[in-house]
């Protein structure tokens, strides 16, 4: 068990001086991939649960078409929610109350950069998933391809950022990694509740319409639903967008600002 | 460090520490849990604002987090947790593409005593092999300066004595450690210089060997002729021996197990530590002599 010296620094191995955030971004990212695929429990809750959903709801429904249409951008905005809002604030809690995190901030990893490995990881996570509802819609469902690809991408991408910004803010009120669960949960699914029956009904009542309106899920399904189904562009859902970003943009105030990158001590 | 300080609400956990560390040392702070060792290294490596005084680590105010300083400082936290599913191998490549000028991955594996599990994923891996990866993640940047916030707590004798040993290979590669350690004997195996340290205050500094010979006493333990166990404390070991040596000779005695104790780090500690609570009882009755029931029964097996 020895350590030999490292030659002198001129002549090591060249290696750019500074190893530049991007490439480190992209390392982040791809080491966050390698992590998630070989956590079953992840890979479950991210991609199998909500399509166990669509496939469950989709075969009650098959006989009623008009069903389906809205069937599928429900599940795709649940998705959506599931693979970053759910995922992070799991992930956030787990690292930082393993130490991992506060051992990642003692390193040069540029905080940017692994923020932006972890961001891409949940892109990646909800491109995928919308990805696999398309087509299972278009196979199974008799939906044809989206109307609107423009409408759907910006509203995937304005849905990832909110709520994965929100997750990552919702971890900093999480305790400790046992009560994750419950803490998730306890918003997760009355909000997926009341998005879902508020889109599918035409009866709900006035003040439970209005605070699904007002929660990122409900727009967020409103946008996809034109985008896959109805046909409108993105011009008809502007307002919905804007709630959305409004939820990202509180969700980011607060993601940074609470951000705690250890266990607390208590 | 200059007059470091850190207060949580009402309670200020460093008091005044004042420490300089030399390139190339090993530096051993020693004191009890809670004597605020912990807080003092975290403000080093830049996790913790201070409350007041001045640091300068390798030049740099650590508070100011640069991203140049953290290439430099390799630190070993004392629980840090790895992903579950990354295997020792992968972690380190990718650790070292954190940094400028890393050492091989391989070479570093092998230092850790991890070559056998390179390809398992961490959550299969012992606590003392976990542990060894906290030694590796942070030496793969080739740091110059390298915190341990008790690297050992947990481990058994031999894996302690190999930690130690990458600690010595370490200090011969020129390296500058700074340690922590509520362990006596890691301070005296390893240590170029010790600070004691307890309740946020620097009691004694200086070499383990000088700091011992200071502040107790020696040990001189042999066997009297009923068979039984003496053991006597003195800080003048030659004239001791003269005087027990005569007596014996003249009496036809043997000294059995006759040995010398150099006082031990433990002893230093104690005392201090002693001496610093006493320091609160203004009416206790402070006899000069200290220690006795607690240390009369150990074995004394430096000569």
């Amino acid at each position: 068990m020895c350590l030999t010296p490292l030659p002198a620094r001129g002549r090591r191995v060249a290696r750019p001086a500074v190893p530049d955030a991007v490439a480190l971004t992209w390392r982040q990212y791809r080491l966050e991939r390698r992590m998630f695929w070989r956590n079953p429990s992840a890979a479950f809750f991210n991609f199998l649960l909500p399509l166990l959903f669509l496939a469950g709801a989709g075969a009650a429904l098959s006989a009623n078409q008009h069903q389906l249409d809205r069937l599928v951008p429900m599940i795709a905005g649940m998705s959506v929610m599931s693979t970053t809002f759910t995922a992070l604030a799991y992930n956030v809690v787990f690292l930082r109350e393993r130490g991992v995190l506060k051992r990642i901030r003692g390193t040069p990893l540029p905080g940017i950069s692994y923020f932006g490995g972890v961001a891409a990881n949940a892109v990646t996570n909800t491109a995928l998933q919308i990805l696999i509802i398309v087509l299972a819609g278009r196979a199974f469902f008799g939906i044809g391809w989206p109307v609107h690809w423009l409408a759907l991408i910006v509203f995937v991408l304005v849905g990832v950022v909110s709520l994965a910004a929100l997750g990552v803010a919702f971890a900093h009120v999480i305790p400790n990694f046992e009560s994750t669960a419950a803490y998730v949960n306890a918003v997760f699914l009355p909000v997926v509740a009341i998005s879902f029956y508020v889109f599918d009904s035409h009866s709900a009542p006035g003040f439970v319409r209005t605070i699904a309106e007002a929660l990122p899920l409900k727009p967020l399904i409103d946008g996809l639903s034109a985008a896959m189904v109805a046909g409108a562009g993105l011009g008809s859902h502007l307002d919905a967008l804007a709630v959305i970003a409004l939820w990202g943009a509180l969700g980011l105030y607060l993601a940074v600002r609470g951000f705690s990158w250890e266990a607390s001590r208590t | 460090m200059r007059d470091l300080r850190k207060r949580y609400g009402d309670f200020e956990a460093v008091r005044g520490i004042d420490i300089t560390v030399q390139r190339g040392e090993v530096f051993g702070l020693l004191g009890p849990n809670g004597a605020g060792k912990t807080t003092t290294v975290e403000i080093l490596e830049g996790y913790r604002a201070r409350s007041g005084g001045e640091v300068s680590v390798l030049g740099e105010d650590p508070a100011g987090r640069s991203i140049a300083l953290r290439r430099r400082i390799g630190i070993v936290l004392q629980s840090g947790g790895i992903y579950s599913h990354i295997t020792p191998r992968e972690a380190l490549a990718h650790w070292a593409s954190f940094y400028p000028h890393p050492r091989d991955v391989g070479e570093v594996l092998a230092l850790a005593g991890l070559q056998e599990k390179a390809d398992v994923r961490s959550r299969r891996l012992s606590g003392g092999q976990l542990r060894r990866l906290d030694f590796a993640l942070a030496l793969i940047g080739d740091p110059e300066l390298i915190f341990l916030d008790e690297p050992t707590t947990g481990f058994d004798p031999e894996a302690r004595r190999a930690a130690w040993e990458t600690v010595r290979s370490l200090r011969d590669l020129g390296k500058t450690i700074l340690l922590t350690t509520h362990y006596l004997e890691e301070a005296q195996a390893l240590a170029d210089r010790v600070a004691i340290v307890k309740d946020g205050r620097v009691l004694a500094i200086g070499p383990p060997r000088e700091l011992g010979v200071g502040a107790a006493h020696y040990r001189v333990a042999y066997r009297d002729s009923d068979g039984e166990l003496i053991e006597r404390e003195t800080d003048d070991p030659t004239t001791l021996l003269h005087e027990l040596t005569a007596e014996a000779l003249a009496s036809g005695q043997r000294l059995d197990e006759l040995s010398v104790g150099r006082p031990t780090l433990e002893d230093v500690y104690m005392e201090l530590t002693a001496a610093s609570s006493r320091e609160g009882e203004a009416d206790a009755d402070v006899p000069d002599a200290a220690p006795s029931e607690g240390t009369s029964r150990r074995e004394a097996s430096r000569a």
